[in-house]
């Protein structure tokens, strides 16, 4: 298993990232320059500030010849995980559904948080893990633009289609998220976003070792 | 010949403008009485060869369609 993890200008997560997949994998960064994701099994769009967040957050990134590499390579059903900026890139790509908005109370939040894992779409990848993967998850977040947004009729359907991936616990929700969404699947179950860090969850020492569970779940 | 343009981007109305309302609740403190359904936006000025595809660089780039209006003017 090689992990791809992009690094661009203003990124600031990739090394932890980077770190991450190493646990699990083989992992190297992958320039935003580049569009050569040749021998790479599973992509990660880490945290950051991609192109200083200018014009919207995500917005220009997207443009960049490495995100049109995983447009194609997440088309063809390669699997691809979108972590706080990541997941930002991804929903301005249209990679995954809805939009992340500034904190309902305009406040950049850090903490631990707690997940609940929900969804899993039948037949993807992510599914068997999906099964047995219930407890909730300790993972920090950190993020001024972090509320998650879609029309009321594209909520519905990402919960009828069990494309919502994790919730925040009751009462944790930090940013003013829709039903408490802050991570999802798109259709065909091999996208995923969240706007926890589960890269900054990956070793004792800081506490918590449950964001393993989500890069191993992304490619089980 | 470019033409200057100015695209003003606003919120979708019925979504959560957070820095509209704070602005909206500054104002009393100041002085400022009767006013009230303040939004935040942003404008971006350019000067553009084919105004045409204007329509276009705002649903691609300058504005998220989702969750953003925009007004395109040519001045």
């Amino acid at each position: 298993m090689k992990w791809g993890v992009l690094q661009f200008p203003g990124s600031c997560d990739e090394r932890d990232a980077l770190q991450a997949c190493s646990l699990i994998g083989e992992a190297r960064l992958v320039w935003h320059e580049e569009r050569d994701l040749e021998g790479i099994d599973a992509v990660v769009v880490p945290g950051g500030f991609s192109y200083g967040d200018y014009l919207r957050a995500g917005a220009i990134a997207r443009f960049s010849p490495a995100m049109e590499a995983v447009a194609e390579f997440a088309a063809a059903g390669g699997p691809v995980l979108g972590i706080c900026n990541g997941f930002q890139v991804l929903c301005e790509a249209g990679l995954l559904p809805g939009a992340l908005l500034l904190n309902e109370d305009l406040r950049f939040h850090c903490r631990q948080l707690d997940l609940i894992p929900e969804g899993f779409v039948e037949g993807s990848q992510g599914s068997e893990a999906g099964k047995s993967f219930n407890e909730p998850l300790s993972i920090p977040a950190k993020h001024g633009e972090g509320r998650f947004w879609a029309p009321e009729e594209v909520l519905d359907s990402l919960e009828a289609r069990g494309q919502v991936a994790f919730r925040y616990a009751p009462g944790q929700n930090p940013n003013g998220s829709a039903r408490d969404i802050a991570g999802v699947w798109n259709e065909a179950g091999n996208v995923l976003g969240l706007m926890p860090h589960p890269e900054h969850a990956v070793d004792p020492l800081t506490g918590s070792t449950d964001g393993l569970k989500v890069f191993e779940r992304l490619v089980q | 010949m470019a033409v200057r343009a100015r695209v003003l981007i606003r919120p979708k109305e019925g979504i959560l403008d957070p820095q509209g309302k704070a602005v909206e609740r500054a104002l009393p403190a100041l002085g400022f009485e009767g006013i009230e359904h303040v939004h935040v936006g942003r404008m971006v000025e350019l000067d553009v060869e084919d105004p045409a595809r204007l329509g276009e660089l705002c649903e691609k780039l300058l504005a998220n369609p989702l969750i953003e209006d925009y007004e395109i003017e040519q001045i």
